[in-house]
């Protein structure tokens, strides 16, 4: 996992509540057995019509939001399934962070494992944000180190969990920290109550 | 005297292999890790790229659910892509010494009811899986929640996982339930009330006398819902009826390990005088026979009700939600829900796909023809479920009645194999999520109880079940 420190992109405005993530990555897609490649998919149906064809309002198909790195949206981002295939997606379509008030749990979770940075602001915050996105000339930056959020005439700041932000600032693999523990692993395992199933 | 503790807090108390001391996360046991074949490939791919092994394939289980086919399995998997996506499963358990219950196994079905079926889910466990409805082992008194495809590498490697503590809320549900109101209807009431977020952060602890009159079957389809109202888990203490459930099933204890199961299952009950972080109370009387209107599992009025108007909702995102879930299903504002005529019926997934389920949609059906406008479809849980139905003969009302009786798996829950809706069609569905595109592109779906669905094949309309007979 790459470290993050400080995130300066365009932002993609998209208010609606509960964006959930057969929205973000319809089943169709999820039968790719690779980790990458999910990014022409995000967002299919409100991207593509039935036809296939391109629909040209959608906000990330328009010519001006190209390049977005931060996507702006509604609360309770990611609700549904635990698919991690839907913040692979965001990811490989070139986002590094999702700005909204409140997160599905294990959405939220999938970001951080993943290193797409998942920043929480208030109702307010995010409307004035979104507000800000919709001229796709304005900037964001966001500084993990900081907690914060700075754009034209903005500054924010959010709360994320100290270990987390640990792992994101240093890119840790979280197997490798787990695996630190191997003997308190081992030494849990000879206490485990006997009646537990077993299989095979 | 020790403080009071809830049984999350004596179950997770109890996994805690590393105490984080508040910076980090605990660092958890987990006692049953269960995989199927989408959110696993590229676990297993990256566990061989960092030369790591699975720690515990003993505590592994392994099923194939999502993308199989429900008809015509005989002539293999047409979908190359379902089909490379589950061949990969199975090499990944050969390779690693995983039991799976592969296509032509008779233990083969959804993952969540496979678990229970064998036994090997139990009270006091923690369980996880990368599928959000997990929450469903909580009806066993398990800690049980849904992971994604990073945390399943995780636990593959270590049979852990890091968790920070979420916080606790009992659902007290009391009351008998009124005639032709069921568990689905229990649940959909409840995320009606605390909304799709409204367990964000929580473990739900659901409790009270119409909880404990539930079957397990019931008490499974309540815990599966947990996600739909934000919860990562739900559970419910395990009584008589959960030991019943187990005795005598493939993994349960035997003998002595028996008695000390039992043992330890009733001490992880929650205490007397422990204190939630969040209580809610529900009347059982007041609920009814639930469908959602809209494009989230709160969006629900009962059968009885009308389709709401976008513009009485106070907030705007919600406005906004609501009035986009109604162009997208078609429906105008004060449209009574017993005028909204369907299309397809779905009975089945990890919600509703249990023997009881099928018994109680047979029991409606018994001797009656469904709509002619109607293609319905029954989808065992299980190919131990399906077996079941066919001792009791419940597949022959079903398709005397003109339903189809398919294999088991996920189905039309999701579609991810050939079993989808046609854009602008309308179902009435005992699963789980009425999501824009979840069961088919533009395809709209009304969640219902297995009695109501079958009810509406009948009618070709929602019908209340109440009046029904
Ligand atoms: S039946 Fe539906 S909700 Fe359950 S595991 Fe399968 S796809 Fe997921």
């Amino acid at each position: 996992m790459e470290p993050i420190s400080v995130i300066t992109g365009q932002m993609a405005p998209l208010p609606r509540a509960n964006v959930d993530t057969d929205a973000i990555i319809p089943k169709q897609f999820l039968k790719r057995v690779e980790r990458s490649g999910f990014g022409p998919y995000l967002f299919y149906e409100w991207a593509y019509d039935e036809e296939g064809e391109i629909i040209e309002d959608f906000i990330l198909n328009q010519p001006d939001y190209a390049a977005a790195e931060v996507l702006v949206s509604g609360p309770n981002f990611g609700s549904g399934s635990s698919r991690e295939h839907a913040p692979w997606s965001i990811e490989d379509r070139g986002f590094k962070a999702i700005v909204a008030p409140s997160f599905a749990d294990i959405f939220y979770n999938n970001c951080i494992n993943i290193g797409l940075l998942p920043v929480v602001l208030s109702n307010e915050e995010v409307a004035k944000l979104t507000e800000i996105a919709n001229d796709p000339e304005n900037f964001v930056t966001i500084d993990l180190e900081a907690q914060t959020v700075t754009a034209i005439g903005f500054e924010a700041h959010f709360d994320i969990d100290p270990f987390a932000k640990h792992r994101l600032v240093n890119g840790f693999d979280n197997i490798a920290l787990t695996l630190e523990h191997a003997e308190a692993i081992d030494f849990y395992e000879e206490s485990r109550l006997g009646f537990k199933p077993a299989l095979g | 005297m020790t403080t009071p503790k809830t049984m999350y807090e004596k179950i997770w108390a109890d996994h805690v292999v590393r105490d984080g001391g508040g910076n980090e996360p605990d660092l958890l046991y987990i006692d049953l890790h269960l995989v199927h074949e989408v959110t696993s490939p590229q676990a297993f791919e990256s566990l061989d790229l960092t030369n790591r092994t699975v720690r515990r394939p003993d505590l592994t289980l392994a099923t194939i659910d999502h993308g199989v086919p429900t008809e015509g399995r005989e002539f293999g998997i047409k979908d190359p892509l379902s089909k490379k996506q589950i061949d990969t499963l199975v090499a990944n358990c050969a390779k690693h010494g995983i039991e799976l219950y592969d296509i032509s196994d008779i233990r083969q079905g959804i993952v969540h009811v496979i678990g229970p079926e064998q036994g090997v889910t139990q009270p006091g466990m923690t369980i996880v899986c990368g599928d959000s409805h997990t929450s469903t082992h909580g009806a066993f008194g398990a800690l049980a929640f849904g992971i994604g495809t990073s945390e399943v590498e995780h636990v593959l490697a270590t049979q852990t996982l890091p968790q920070t503590r979420p916080r606790s809320m009992a659902v007290n549900v009391n009351g008998e339930l009124p005639r032709g109101v069921t568990a689905k209807d229990v649940i959909l009431g409840i995320i009606s009330r605390i909304g799709v977020a409204g367990g964000t952060g929580y473990v739900i602890e659901y409790r009270g006398s119409t909880i404990e009159a539930l079957s397990m079957a019931g008490r499974m389809t309540i815990c599966n819902m947990s996600i739909e109202g934000g919860a990562r888990a739900g559970m419910i203490a395990p009584d008589e009826t959960t030991f019943e459930y187990l005795r005598g099933r493939n993994y349960a204890p035997r003998g002595d390990d028996w008695d000390a199961a039992v043992t330890y299952w009733k001490s992880i009950r929650t205490d007397a005088g422990a204190v939630f972080d969040v209580e809610v109370d529900i009347d059982a009387t007041d609920l009814a026979p639930y469908v959602s209107w809209g494009t989230n599992p709160a969006q629900t009025v009962p059968v009885t009700g009308v389709v709401p108007d976008p513009a009485t909702f106070a907030d705007p995102l919600e406005r906004d939600a609501a009035q986009r879930a109604l162009t997208y299903m078609d429906l105008e504002p004060g449209t009574p829900m017993t005028d909204v005529e369907i299309d397809r019926v779905f009975l089945g997934s990890c919600t509703n796909g249990r023997i009881e389920d099928l018994r109680a949609a047979a029991a409606v059906l018994e001797g009656k023809k469904i709509n002619s406008e109607v293609h319905a479809m029954v989808v065992p849980g299980s190919g131990l479920v399906k077996l079941q139905a066919e001792e009791e003969g419940l597949d022959l009302i079903f398709k005397n009645a003109g339903l189809e009786w398919r294999d088991a798996g996920c189905s039309m829950c999701l579609g991810m194999n050939p079993d989808i809706l046609m854009p602008g069609e309308r179902a009435a569905s005992t699963s789980n999520r009425n999501f824009e595109g979840r069961q088919g592109r533009n395809g709209r779906t009304h969640l219902v109880s297995p009695e109501m669905a079958a009810a509406a094949a009948v009618a070709g309309r929602f019908v209340d079940v109440r009046e029904w007979s």
